[in-house]
């Protein structure tokens, strides 16, 4: 059984919180006190219905004001496979969540109303989703039932986004028309919308082909932590504990350790203590190289046929995530995987506009939520791949030293 | 490409639980991990074996000892120690309510529960923990499921949902003020299924409790409570013996036992699939209180 992490985005009433109640109840992932709480709740309804909707609430805090402040995580699993949903809130001054859902995210499923169609919140969603390289998207067309289950809304609809995603590069899209409310195309394929041929929603997440998006022809790995036990037995033992970013690395691979950029061999791999050939992404591994180096946390260990970019400037798309705006020319912490070096932002060249993907001049400060493309000098150099080549090497965040928070996603170009 | 360089779910969450644990040695200068005795926290410690091995695990385990534990799974937390090559640190909320002149909680089930936040608070004090590891799960709870997986504490141990830096990607930031304090999460994305799946991959030891065996019982609003010299039966109770196991393991005032006969890991496997209660709702007496308990709980510094 495998894993797939995928993330809902849909503008405020859109029927979001309904049809994550709605995978959850219909796979049988809501258990009886949870339903209990839900009676509970709904009893207060006139019409008697139980609101799903509920079920995806979290604290008192947004119940009482009827909002939902953050990124929530929602599990279920069915004979096929375990899911996890990154449940981001659609309001428009919330992007810096709903990029951090989609951060992680394999699939994102954007919701459009029938009715509405693709509205602004769609292309900003759609956007985000291209930005991040998210590789799968459902189109789940919702509130079929308040458009008489019309398939010629429904194709309408379909050559609609069709534009925005051609637009956009985004080329795994498919189409499913659904009623969150009522169940129609979520686990069950829907009578009423019989002229449609493809799968429910659930069987699709379920069915999904997703082994090719972990990348395994380009060997990264970063070192998070020296294991030196320093005990009678293990004396001079020195490995080097990390993940594999991608690829696959085995015992007696030629491979270089940058930035320094010295050559070695690898002569040894382990995995919990027990020594392998070896180890592929995402997996945990300890290196011990042939050589004695000197090599500390945030240090790269590539093959010496395939290397990623070693530079101290580098080309950034980057959204900023706090309050406080960015200033041009201040300097930050930059944390890519388990390396952190101080860095500045120059030349800040333009924002994108998240509705509409077009270049815009900066005027000022950069605010929450906005994108730009901008140049980050940093005080030594970082090992890395594009994002758009290799993702899992190619993104970092900004730390605000004085506040500590983190406040900016950065997406490296080159 | 061949299916041969393929993780299953379980190895995937393995492989960023111990991504985290790795993380957390190397960005705090003094983590704890706070070791309950539970099935969670069990898991935990054999997550962080795998990540640092062939070396020891370079932080302590600490245990906030209620005083109201089942014996059985004390027993286990000492071998578990020992077994593991670990530092064990034991801090007991008997002596915070001594030193603090606290009151002692009264009723039926007198819970320490809420009480073993003034013990942690001292401890991570006492030992300037900047880091404390704990085995909560997203899907334990609905306050839980919007808690970042580094989540930040100011000085009192509290929670501010508002302040949660965001998270993205695998990169973790644990930075912080001096006073502060960072709670970490390793297991945020396994489920309860999850664990136990898992406990038996790895053919992980358990406390006998989580298995079925004869206790003598109350019933309580539909829960099973064991009898014990810190519960205080009202006249109309009747002490039955039951054949039940525990699901989570917390203290004897405040867990509830389930009727079974499953005696083996795979027995209490098919009975977890089967059942349709979620964990705390079945086992857990304190969160029947409110319906916010939790959050409350975690906004004062509660794990």
């Amino acid at each position: 059984m495998d894993l797939l992490r995928f993330i809902t985005a849909g503008s405020v009433d859109d029927g979001k919180s309904t049809l994550i109640g709605r995978l959850l109840y219909d796979s049988k992932n809501i258990l009886i006190d949870q339903l209990e709480a839900l009676e509970k709740s709904t009893k207060n309804r006139t019409d008697g219905s139980v609101d799903l909707a509920l079920l995806t609430d979290g604290l008192r805090a947004e119940r009482e004001q009827g909002i939902t402040i953050d990124v929530a995580y929602r599990y279920f699993t069915t004979p096929k496979r375990k899911f996890i949903i990154a449940d981001a809130p659609g309001h428009v001054q919330y992007t810096r969540n709903m990029i951090t859902g989609a951060s992680n995210a394999a699939l994102i499923i954007i919701l459009i109303d029938a009715r509405l169609g693709v509205v602004e919140q769609t292309r900003r969603h759609s956007i985000i989703a291209s930005l991040l390289k998210i590789p799968h998207v459902v189109v789940a067309i919702n509130k079929m039932d308040l458009v008489e289950y019309s398939q010629d809304v429904f194709n309408n609809i379909v050559i609609e986004y069709a534009e925005v995603a051609k637009q956009l590069g985004l080329t795994d899209v498919t189409y499913i028309p659904i009623s969150a409310l009522n169940g129609d195309n979520i686990v069950d394929r829907s009578e009423k919308i019989s002229w449609f041929d493809g799968k429910p929603l659930l069987e699709f997440l379920e069915e999904i082909e997703t082994e090719h998006d972990v990348n395994l022809s380009d060997a990264r790995f970063q070192v998070q932590f020296v294991i030196r036990p320093q005990t009678e037995e293990l004396h001079d033992y020195r490995g080097y504990a990390g993940k594999v970013i991608s690829g696959v690395y085995k015992k007696g691979d030629k491979v270089k350790v940058l930035p320094a950029g010295i050559e070695t061999t690898i002569s040894k791999l382990e995995s919990g203590g027990i020594e392998v050939d070896e180890v592929f992404a995402p997996q945990p591994v300890v290196i011990q190289l042939s050589e004695d180096i000197d090599i500390s946390r945030g240090d790269s260990i590539v093959k010496v046929d395939n290397l990623p970019l070693v530079s101290n400037e580098l080309e950034v798309l980057l959204c900023w995530l706090d309050d406080k705006p960015l200033v041009p020319g201040n300097k930050y912490l930059l944390q890519h995987n388990s390396r952190l070096v101080r860095a500045v932002v120059r030349n800040v060249e333009y924002k994108l506009d998240v509705n509409s993907l077009q270049r815009q001049p900066i005027e000022g400060n950069i605010k929450l939520n906005e994108v730009v493309k901008a140049v980050i000098k940093t005080a030594s150099p970082l090992v890395y791949d594009p994002y758009t080549k290799l993702s899992s090497n190619g993104s970092a965040i900004l730390v605000d030293e004085t506040s500590n928070s983190t406040v900016a996603a950065v997406m490296l170009q080159r | 490409m061949s299916s041969q360089y393929h993780l299953d779910y379980l190895g995937q969450l393995e492989a960023e639980s111990i991504h985290i644990f790795r993380e957390v040695a190397a960005q705090f200068e003094k983590p704890a991990l706070l070791f309950s005795g539970g099935k969670d926290s069990i898991t935990l410690v054999h997550l962080a074996k795998k990540a640092f091995a062939p070396g020891k695990i370079p932080f302590p385990l600490v245990h906030i000892d209620t005083g109201h534990n089942f014996p059985e799974a004390l027993e286990f937390r000492d071998w578990l120690t020992k077994e593991a090559n670990a530092t064990l640190v034991v801090r007991k909320v008997e002596d915070t309510i001594k030193q603090k002149n606290l009151t002692e909680p009264k009723g039926k089930f007198p819970s320490r529960n809420w009480l073993q936040t003034y013990t942690l608070l001292d401890t991570i004090e006492e030992f300037k923990f900047d880091c404390c590891i704990g085995g909560a799960r997203r899907d334990e709870e609905k306050a839980r499921a919007k808690e970042r997986i580094f989540s930040v504490r100011d000085e009192f141990g509290q929670w501010n949902p508002k302040l949660q830096r965001p998270e993205l990607w695998n990169i973790y930031n644990g930075r912080i003020h001096k006073g502060e304090n960072v709670r970490v999460f390793p297991i945020s994305n396994w489920t309860e299924l999850d664990i136990w799946n898992y406990i038996r991959k790895e053919k992980i030891g358990l406390p006998s409790i989580y298995f079925a065996h004869d206790r003598k019982v109350i019933e309580h609003e539909g829960q099973l409570v064991a009898m014990s010299e810190y519960v205080q039966p009202s006249a109309g109770d009747v002490i039955l013996t039951k054949k039940v196991r525990y699901r989570t393991v917390g203290d004897m005032t405040c867990t509830a036992a389930v009727e079974s006969t499953a005696s083996t890991l795979d027995e209490v496997i098919n009975e977890i699939i089967s059942t349709r209660i979620s964990e705390r709702g079945e086992t857990r007496i304190d969160d029947k209180v409110t319906e916010a308990a939790m959050e409350d709980r975690k906004k004062n510094g509660y794990f």
